[in-house]
This record gives C-alpha cells, sequence and structure tokens, in this order.
C-alpha cells in the first residue's frame, strides 16, 4: 500500500475572515482530518485557490485548537489576494502541515527571546500561544515586534492584552510614528540592543523580513549569544513544499523539508551571500 | 520489494558474477523488441529525428540509427555517417530517459464540483509500461539518482513510481565516447554496472555484428531465454571488454570530481561567476538535457465556467527569473547566482540533499549549450585559480 500522494490537497472551507491590517488577513480554516494531524509552531501549509494557484502560507494560530487552522496573510500576488477574497463558506486546497517548526523543546529551561518583524509575527504566535500555555516550563519570555506603523501591527488587541500580563514582557517598535505614538520608533534590531537578557540562558526566535533577520541576529551576537541559541524563519518560493520541485533551494538546504526555521550556525555560511 | 528498491541497493560496481555471457546476432534484437512488444510494453529506443539522435517509439531495428555516429563539442552537435553499420555507434543525445519517466508535463488533479459538493479527483498515470532500449552506464547512474530524488523521500512521487517500477531496461555498453562525455571522471560509464535488465556489448565477428549479451534481472533473464542465442565464446568476451576499455581511454573531456563540494562551497563568491555570467544566456538548455535536473514548477487552471479547475505539473528550470520570485523580486536575479546555483547544485549541494553527486558526466549541457559553456572547464577555471579561503 502507498502512502497518499502528498501533492493531492484536501478540501477545507473558510470559517472566518478578519482584517489585520490594509494588506494583510487572518483566515480561520476547517478541514476534513485536521484533528489527527495537528501542527507544531512554525510549520507551514500550501494553500490553494482552485483555478488560481497555491502558495505556502505559515500557519499563525494556537497549536492546541488543532480543529482550527488559521492563517495570516498579506495580499501581494494573485494567488494571496484571492486567498483573502474567499468568503466565510466558500472552500480552498489545503496540502501540509509541511516543515521543520521552532525549537520549543530547546527552549525548555531556558529565557525565550522572541523577534518578530512585520509579517514575521504570524509564524511566531503559535510558538507564543504555546510557550504561554505551559509557561512554568521556559524562563522570561520577551516579544520585540517592529511593524512600520501602528496601523500595520498585527493581532492588536492580543499584543495589548498579553501586554497586561506580568509574565510575557512586549517590546513594540515602528518605523514611522503618527503623532500620539508613545511607544518605540525605530527598527528591532535597537530594541535588541535595549533588552536585558542572560545571553548565555537564552534561546532567540527571529523570523521577519531577510534584511531584518540579518540586522537583528547581528544584534543578538553583539549581545553575546550563540550562533546555536539563534533560530531563523526563511522564505522562499515553493511549488510542492515536499523537497522535489527544487524552488525554495537556500544553499544546500530545502526550506520546505529542512526548514522553514533553521538553527542560525547551520545557514551562516548562505544567509550573509548575495543571490544564494 | 519494488524493482527499484532492488535495484538502489545494490552496491555498483557489483556484477552479476554467476550469471551467463551470451551473444546474440543483430536479428535476435528484432525478436528482443518483438518479445518486449509482445509483453505489454511500449518500446522505445534511440532514432534520428530533425538530424538528431531522439528517443522515441520503435517497432523495428531499422530505425535505430545504424550507421551514424554523433559528433559532439562545447555547443556542437552533427550526424555524421560512420563507416561501419554499426547499431549503437553514437553517444547521447539531448533526450533523456527523463522524458518518459519524470515527463515533461503531467496532470496532478481536477477539482470536481457537484452541486455543493467539492471533491479532488487524482489523475491516474497512464498505464503503461516502458521498455528502454540502448540506455548508457551514464543513463542508468541517472536514473538512480532520480530515484532517489523522487522516490527516496518521505513523499514518494506517485506519476514517477507509476512510470519507473515496470520499466524494462535493455543497456548498452558505450563503443564510442562523444567529444564532451565524461563519465570515466564521474564513475558512470562507460561500462554499464547494475540497474538493467539485460545488457548489451556491440562487438564485430567474423559473421558481421553481434551482441555479447547478459542478463541482470529475474526478468531480464526470461526475455533472453525466449531469444535465439549461444554460449560468448572468450574471443567474444574478451572483444567486449576491449570496447569498454577503449571507450574509456576515449573520452572527449576530464573533470576531477572528489572535492567538488568542498571546492565550490569554498568559492561561492569566485569572480569565476562573473566570468561565466558574461557568456550564459540563461536560456536553461543545460536543464531540459540533463537526465538528472529534477525541477518542476504547477499551473492550475480553470474552464471558462468555473466548474472545473485542475493542476498540471511541468519540468521548470533555475535559469528563469519565475525560478525564485518571491513578493517583492526575484532572489536570484542575476545571470552570475543562476548559473551558480545550477552548478553548485548539480556539483556540490545534491550530496547534501540526496548523498550523490547531481552529475553523470554525459556531456548533454555542454553540447547543447549556445555558447559552448563547458561544466569542466568551468570547474577547472575555479580550481586552477587557487581558491579562496573560506
Amino acid at each position: 500500500m502507498h502512502a497518499p500522494d502528498a501533492m493531492l490537497p484536501r478540501i477545507a472551507r473558510i470559517r472566518r475572515r478578519r482584517r489585520e491590517s490594509a494588506q494583510v488577513w487572518t483566515l480561520d480554516i476547517e478541514a476534513d482530518g485536521t484533528e489527527a494531524s495537528g501542527f507544531a509552531p512554525g510549520q507551514f501549509n500550501m494553500l490553494t485557490v482552485f483555478g488560481v494557484g497555491e502558495v505556502p502560507i505559515s500557519l499563525s494560530g494556537d497549536p492546541a485548537r488543532g480543529t482550527q487552522l488559521v492563517h495570516t496573510i498579506r495580499a501581494v500576488g494573485p494567488v494571496s489576494e484571492a486567498l483573502v477574497q474567499l468568503k466565510p463558506g466558500k472552500e480552498l486546497g489545503l496540502r501540509g502541515p509541511f516543515g521543520v517548526g521552532w525549537p520549543m523543546a530547546e527552549a525548555a529551561g531556558r529565557d525565550v527571546l522572541l523577534v518578530a518583524g512585520g509579517l514575521g509575527l504570524a509564524p511566531l504566535r503559535p510558538a507564543l500561544y504555546r510557550l504561554l500555555a505551559g509557561r512554568h516550563r521556559f524562563g522570561r519570555v520577551r516579544l520585540l515586534y517592529g511593524a512600520r506603523g501602528p496601523e500595520d501591527m498585527l493581532f492588536r488587541r492580543e499584543l495589548a492584552s498579553w501586554q497586561r500580563r506580568a509574565d510575557i514582557d512586549i517590546e513594540i517598535t515602528v518605523d514611522h510614528a503618527p503623532s500620539g505614538w508613545t511607544g518605540h520608533v525605530g527598527v528591532v534590531p535597537t530594541l535588541i540592543e535595549h533588552a536585558a537578557f542572560d545571553p548565555g540562558n537564552s534561546i532567540a526566535l527571529v523570523c521577519g523580513p531577510e534584511i531584518m533577520m540579518r540586522f537583528a541576529i547581528d544584534a543578538l551576537r553583539r549581545a553575546g549569544m550563540a550562533d546555536a541559541a539563534i533560530y531563523l524563519s526563511t522564505e522562499r518560493n515553493m511549488k510542492c513544499a515536499i523537497g522535489q520541485c527544487g524552488h525554495c533551494q537556500f544553499g544546500p538546504t530545502f526550506v520546505c523539508r529542512d526548514g522553514p526555521v533553521f538553527r542560525y550556525d547551520r545557514l551562516r555560511t548562505f544567509l550573509g551571500l548575495k543571490e544564494i | 520489494m519494488s524493482l527499484w528498491m532492488t535495484r538502489l541497493s545494490q552496491p555498483p560496481g557489483k556484477r552479476h558474477t554467476m550469471v551467463e555471457k551470451v551473444t546474440v546476432t543483430v536479428d535476435a534484437l528484432q525478436a528482443l523488441l518483438d518479445q518486449l512488444k509482445g509483453r505489454g510494453y511500449r518500446v522505445i529506443g534511440p532514432t534520428v529525428r530533425d538530424q538528431t539522435i531522439v528517443y522515441d517509439e520503435i517497432d523495428s531495428l531499422a530505425e535505430l540509427p545504424r550507421g551514424w555516429t554523433d559528433e559532439q563539442e562545447g555547443g556542437h552537435y552533427r550526424l555524421v555517417r560512420r563507416e561501419d553499420d554499426a547499431l549503437f555507434g553514437f553517444a547521447v543525445g539531448p533526450h533523456s530517459w527523463k522524458k518518459f519517466l519524470h515527463a515533461p508535463i503531467v496532470e496532478l488533479w481536477k477539482v470536481v464540483r457537484n452541486g455543493e459538493d467539492v471533491s479532488i479527483v487524482a489523475e491516474s498515470p497512464p498505464d503503461q509500461r516502458f521498455a528502454f532500449i540502448g540506455v548508457r552506464a551514464c543513463e542508468l547512474h541517472a536514473i538512480a539518482i532520480q530515484d532517489r530524488v523522487l522516490l527516496g523521500g518521505q513523499y514518494p512521487d506517485s506519476h514517477y513510481r507509476a512510470r519507473r517500477e515496470g520499466a524494462f531496461f535493455v543497456a548498452i555498453n558505450c563503443g564510442e565516447a562523444g567529444g564532451t562525455c565524461f563519465c570515466q571522471s564521474m564513475n558512470t560509464g562507460p561500462a554499464v554496472e547494475s540497474g538493467y535488465d539485460i545488457s548489451l556489448t556491440e562487438i564485430v565477428t567474423e559473421s558481421g555484428r553481434s551482441f555479447v549479451t547478459e542478463a541482470g534481472s529475474e526478468a531480464g533473464l526470461q526475455v533472453l531465454a525466449a531469444l535465439p542465442r549461444r554460449p560468448a565464446m572468450d574471443e567474444e568476451i574478451a572483444q567486449a571488454k576491449a570496447v569498454i576499455s577503449r571507450t574509456a581511454a576515449a573520452m572527449g573531456r576530464q573533470m576531477r570530481s572528489d572535492d567538488l563540494r568542498e571546492l565550490l562551497e569554498r568559492n561561492l563568491d569566485h569572480p569565476r561567476w562573473d566570468d561565466v555570467a558574461k557568456r550564459c544566456l540563461t536560456c536553461g538548455n543545460c536543464t531540459m538535457v540533463c537526465p538528472t535536473c529534477f525541477c518542476t514548477s504547477v499551473e492550475d487552471s480553470s474552464d471558462l465556467a468555473g466548474e472545473t479547475a485542475s493542476r498540471s505539473r511541468r519540468w521548470d528550470s533555475c535559469f528563469t527569473m519565475d525560478f525564485s520570485y518571491i513578493h517583492g523580486g526575484s532572489v536570484r536575479a542575476s545571470a552570475r547566482s543562476r548559473y551558480r546555483q545550477w552548478m553548485t547544485h548539480k556539483l556540490a549541494f545534491w550530496v547534501d540533499q540526496f548523498g550523490t553527486s547531481g552529475c553523470v558526466g554525459c556531456g548533454r549541457c555542454i553540447t547543447w549549450c549556445p555558447v559552448g559553456i563547458d561544466i569542466t572547464e568551468e570547474v577547472r577555471a575555479i580550481r586552477d585559480s587557487g581558491s579562496t579561503e573560506g
């Protein structure tokens, strides 16, 4: 008996859709057989709008709520634009979950520093849910989040409720602030420079645009963190998600199969090279 | 255990020591084709078309490129008449067997709407078994490499598997080294060593051309048993050996291959990439003719009424801008980065990914490059320049 064909999508339906910002939407979807599979924080699904195409989208919901798959999507291309226009009840194709996620087991007993830029908060949110659900197993939990402006921030109500909690520190910065903004202004790496944490007993989870991640990693290393304690989530073009189409290569790795989350020291040689 | 697993598990270089070598005549080869057809195989072999030797369906020996050879150099391919009427007296052409096993276009599925009910219907691979005639040693290695890529992981490709599992391989030991061949350097030829059902070596005897033949599988043994044949004489076996040694000594190209992984990783910023970028047209020919290049893309389409939608998969090339496109632009926008991607993947990072080089030394990428870029020469330039620190 052969394994089911991983290239065949399942039928899923939009359950709920909400707008995060001008270009970003969060979709809750339900699919047959989802309960059994579950997902790990940092993993992604391949979502299809029938007749239009398929894109990789990270899971942004709570891994403990397995029947409900949540994806936060920026409408930047034909498929993602069609995805965010799907109304509740409409069907879409779903394959996954795929990939290697955040190192939740390695994080146990350590301070956890989550560094997010822009849409990069979406793949980190499942890790946050997991950290908060098992809060006693981790040291200090700190989220450093940068957005272009206050109106570009994702999950604003949730961020506000987390900011009221005593067991998580949240620092937010924006690139451009309107009048009335009283928070940080500047890029995320500057938050790292000002954050007090024990570099020897911390683990850093970094997700955002590649350029932001490079600067964030530089700042983490300057603060004394070891390369092997820094993890990042990468993005590449993907067509198959199972290591067979070749599109997502990043040096010797397939982002879909070996990532999207990598330990920094394993990608270091290639991250600094242009157009790799 | 399926056939391909059996083949993969055979250590390269290990021959079926107990297998009897027999000699068959040219006429017996026609009987071989007939028998394979009779057993339900779709018989594919080399044939002359458009001034090249391509692989296509054949009915009779008359369709083989009898008396033809090919003259190959960087960016150069010409068919030339031989002085004899050898059936397999040429090297490899622009086609490879991946055209049949890892097909250029595959329909994957369609989604069908029936009122409120929506369902995905998988497209089945065609119900046919291939018999390939005249498969070279480098090509058997290329197929073993694609086996690893497409069948060796967690998610075997069902379309490749369906085409691959039932295939029958009639291999040929090369009697001519092409001008761009370097299988000797890649340890993939010219002698066929495993992965075949029947192997042939074309030799000249007093009675004309004949073939020293061996079975490499149970299926091959059965087919061979039904052919007119006689035990090979010692002299013929020696002649067959000489054919292979002669070919090995006549390789058109050479490339040191034992340290490519390290050499290229050390030199990802070498100035030679700028140099090759001035010549490379990023046309992707090298990836299309390469017997191991496996990259694909998918295309979705729908009918005008919006009742059905479908997805197909087609060969893609890392030389296109689209290949690495993510919102905002292509990751590899320059020719430099795309040539580097292709060559470092093929020769270096393939090893990390699949435990084998992606190159079998068939020379197709050299011959079919419109500007004659030569992978062996590019490696040599990087090696000879004194590699940078890394």
